[in-house]
C-alpha cells in the first residue's frame, strides 16, 4: 500500500494538467491578452507534464482505488501526448492569428483533450477508459469547429461529432455487456475471468462492440468514413492534433486493456479482427490516397494506411510488438506534426495553397521548406534511415516473430504502393517549375515547431534505441 | 413476480437497434442526434438490469456518469448544429456536402 504522498507525486502529471486547465480559464477570464499569453502557458504546461512523467518513468504503482496506473508504458505515453500537444500549440500561435480563430478557449480545449487522452492511457478501469475517451472527444468536436465562421471547418466538426457519438454508442453498450457478464468493470478483474468468460457469447459481443467503438477512434477501414472529411475541413494544426495524439490515445486504450490478455495466450482471439482491420486499412489508404488531389484529403488517407500497419504490431500480440507500437506512436506523432506544421505554414489565406500541385516549384522558392517537408515524406514512405523505417521495421518484425509472415507482406506491398503517393510530392517540389507565384506566410514559432518535430525524426531514426529500450524496459 | 432479466435485455437490444438504424438512415442532423441518445440510453437501461441483477452498485454508477457525457455531448452537439443552420440554413445532411462525404 503507497502512502498518499507517493500516490500524489506519481499523478502529479494528470494533477499539473488539471491545475493548468484551471488557470488557464482564470487567465482568460480576467487578461485581456489571455490570446498571447496562453499559448505559452500551455506549452510550459506541457512541457512540464511531460518531462516530469518522464524523469518518474520508473515510479510504477496502481492509484486511486484500482482506477489508474502510473509509471512504465503509462508515462511513455504521457511525455508522447504532452510532447505533441506542446507542439501543436507552438504551429498554432501565427496559424491562429492568420485565420482570425485566436481564441484563448483553442488552448484550453487542447489542455482538456489532452487531459482525457491521459486518462485512458492509464486506464486501469472501463471507467476511466469511458470518461478519458469522452474529455478527449467532446473537446474535439469543439475543435474541429473553432473557426465558426468557415462552412467548411463547422460541416468537419458536425461529421465527427455524429460519427464520434455513433462510436461511443457502441463503446458504452459494450462495456454494459462486458460489465453484466463479468461483474466488474475492472480490467484486471475481467482479465483474470477471461478464461471461464470466453465462452460466455454475450460477453464476446460486449467485446466486439468495445473494439468497433475504438476502432472508429483509430480510424481504422470500415469505420474511416468520417477521417477525409474532418481532417479536411478542420483547422491544420487541429488536424494535425487528432491525426498523432489523438490516436494514439486511442491504441493506448486498445493497450492498456488487451495487452494483460495477450500475455495470458488469448491472441489467436482477437487475431482475426485486428488482422483484417489492418489488412483493410493499410490497403484501402494507401490505394485512396493516389487519387487525391487535396494535401490534408491525402495525409488523411495515409493516416488510415497507417493505423493499419500499427495494428500488426497489436495483432502480433507479444511484448515485442507493443513496444513495437508505442515506438510507432511516438515516431507518427513527430512525422505528422511536421508534415501537417509545413502545411499550415503554406496554406494561404480561404484554404489556398492546399492544392498538392501548389508544391511544384517549392525546392527552388523556400528550399528549406522543401527540404524539410522531403525529409519528412521520406520518413512517412518508411525508407531509412529516418525513423519511419525504424517504427515500420520494429512492428513487421514482431509479426513475424508471432508467425504472421502473410501480414508481413502485405503490409510491405502496401508500403511500396504509399512510396508513390509520397514522392510524387518530392518530385513535383523539384522537378516541376510554377507558373503563379505564391506567398508563404513567415512564422518564428511555426518554423521552430517544424524544425523540433524533425529534429525528433531524425534523432530516433539515427537512435532508435533510445526510445525503445525505455519501452521494451519498461512495458 | 418478478420479470425475467431476458426481457429488459431483449428491450435494451431492440432500442439499440432503432437507435442503430436511425443514425444510418435519418437525414435530419438533429434526429441523427437523438438517435445516438437512443443507443446511449439503451446502453444505460443494460447497465441498470445488470446493475439490479448482480446487487452491485457499479453500473448504477456507470448510469450517472453516461448520463453526465450525454448531457455534455448535447450541449456540443447543438451548438454544432446551430452554428451549421446559422452558415446554412439547413440541418439535412444530405445537403451539407462541401466536403465529400
Amino acid at each position: 500500500m503507497l502512502n498518499n504522498i507517493q500516490e500524489f507525486y506519481n499523478i502529479l502529471p494528470i494533477v499539473i494538467l488539471g491545475g493548468g486547465i484551471i488557470l488557464s480559464v482564470f487567465i482568460e477570464l480576467y487578461s485581456q491578452k489571455s490570446e498571447s499569453v496562453l499559448p505559452w502557458f500551455s506549452i510550459l504546461i506541457f512541457l512540464s507534464a511531460g518531462f516530469y512523467s518522464l524523469l518518474t518513468v520508473a515510479n510504477e504503482s496502481i492509484v486511486l482505488q484500482n482506477m489508474l496506473s502510473t509509471g512504465g508504458r503509462t508515462n511513455i505515453f504521457y511525455f508522447i501526448f504532452n510532447i505533441g500537444a506542446a507542439l501543436v500549440c507552438l504551429l498554432s500561435v501565427d496559424y491562429t492569428k492568420k485565420y482570425g480563430m485566436n481564441y484563448g478557449e483553442y488552448y484550453i480545449l487542447i489542455q482538456s483533450s489532452v487531459l482525457g487522452m491521459m486518462l485512458m492511457a492509464g486506464a486501469k478501469d472501463f471507467f476511466m477508459i469511458f470518461l478519458g475517451l469522452e474529455i478527449m472527444s467532446i473537446c474535439f468536436y469543439v475543435l474541429a469547429g473553432v473557426n465558426r465562421k468557415k462552412e467548411k471547418a463547422i460541416e468537419a466538426s458536425l461529421k465527427y461529432f455524429l460519427l464520434g457519438a455513433f462510436a461511443t454508442g457502441f463503446l458504452v453498450y459494450g462495456i454494459a455487456l462486458i460489465y453484466g457478464t463479468a461483474q466488474s468493470t475492472s480490467i484486471d478483474i475481467i482479465t483474470s475471468k477471461f478464461t471461464e468468460l470466453s465462452g460466455n457469447i454475450i460477453f464476446l459481443v460486449g467485446v466486439l462492440l468495445f473494439l468497433i467503438g475504438f476502432s472508429f477512434k483509430i480510424a481504422a477501414f470500415p469505420f474511416h468514413m468520417w477521417v477525409p472529411d474532418v481532417y479536411q475541413g478542420s483547422p491544420t494544426t487541429i488536424t494535425g492534433l487528432f491525426s498523432t495524439i489523438g490516436k494514439a490515445s486511442a491504441f493506448a486504450a486498445i493497450i492498456a486493456s488487451l495487452t494483460a490478455l495477450f500475455s495470458g495466450g488469448f491472441q489467436s482471439l482477437f487475431l482475426p479482427y485486428l488482422s483484417v482491420l489492418a489488412v483493410f486499412s493499410m490497403l484501402f489508404g494507401s490505394i485512396v490516397a493516389i487519387a487525391q488531389s487535396d494535401i490534408k484529403r491525402m495525409l488523411a488517407y495515409s493516416s488510415i494506411s497507417h493505423a493499419g500497419y500499427i495494428l500488426i504490431g497489436l495483432a502480433s500480440g507479444t511484448p515485442v510488438g507493443v513496444a513495437g507500437v508505442v515506438f510507432y506512436l511516438a515516431v507518427y506523432t513527430f512525422m505528422n506534426l511536421a508534415a501537417f506544421g509545413i502545411i499550415s505554414l503554406i496554406e494561404g489565406e480561404n484554404d489556398a495553397n492546399l492544392e498538392i500541385d501548389t508544391y511544384s516549384g517549392l525546392g527552388s522558392r523556400n528550399p528549406v521548406l522543401a527540404a524539410l517537408l522531403s525529409l519528412i515524406m521520406f520518413s512517412l514512405a518508411g525508407i531509412p534511415p529516418l525513423a519511419g523505417f525504424f517504427a515500420k521495421y520494429y512492428v513487421f518484425i514482431a509479426a513475424i516473430k508471432s508467425g504472421l509472415t502473410w501480414l508481413t507482406i502485405l503490409g510491405i506491398v502496401s508500403s511500396l504502393i504509399s512510396v508513390y503517393f509520397y514522392l510524387r510530392i518530392v518530385v513535383l517540389m523539384y522537378f516541376k517549375e510554377r507558373e503563379t507565384e505564391i506567398t508563404y506566410s513567415k512564422s518564428f514559432s511555426g518554423m521552430l515547431g517544424v524544425v523540433i518535430s524533425v529534429l525528433l525524426v531524425i534523432l530516433l531514426g539515427i537512435f532508435p534505441g533510445s526510445l525503445l529500450d525505455l519501452i521494451i524496459a519498461y512495458l | 413476480m418478478q420479470i425475467p432479466i431476458e426481457y429488459y435485455l431483449v428491450l435494451s437490444a431492440f432500442m439499440f437497434s432503432v437507435g442503430i438504424v436511425g443514425v444510418l438512415t435519418r437525414r435530419n442532423a438533429i434526429i441523427v442526434f437523438m438517435s445516438v441518445e437512443l443507443m446511449l440510453n439503451s446502453a444505460n437501461l443494460a447497465l441498470v438490469t445488470f446493475s439490479s441483477y448482480l446487487g452491485d452498485t457499479t453500473g448504477q454508477l456507470f448510469v450517472f456518469f453516461v448520463m453526465a457525457v450525454a448531457a455534455a455531448e448535447a450541449a456540443v452537439g447543438l451548438a454544432i448544429i446551430i452554428a451549421i443552420f446559422r452558415n446554412k440554413l439547413t440541418v439535412n445532411i444530405d445537403e451539407i456536402n462541401i466536403l465529400k462525404w
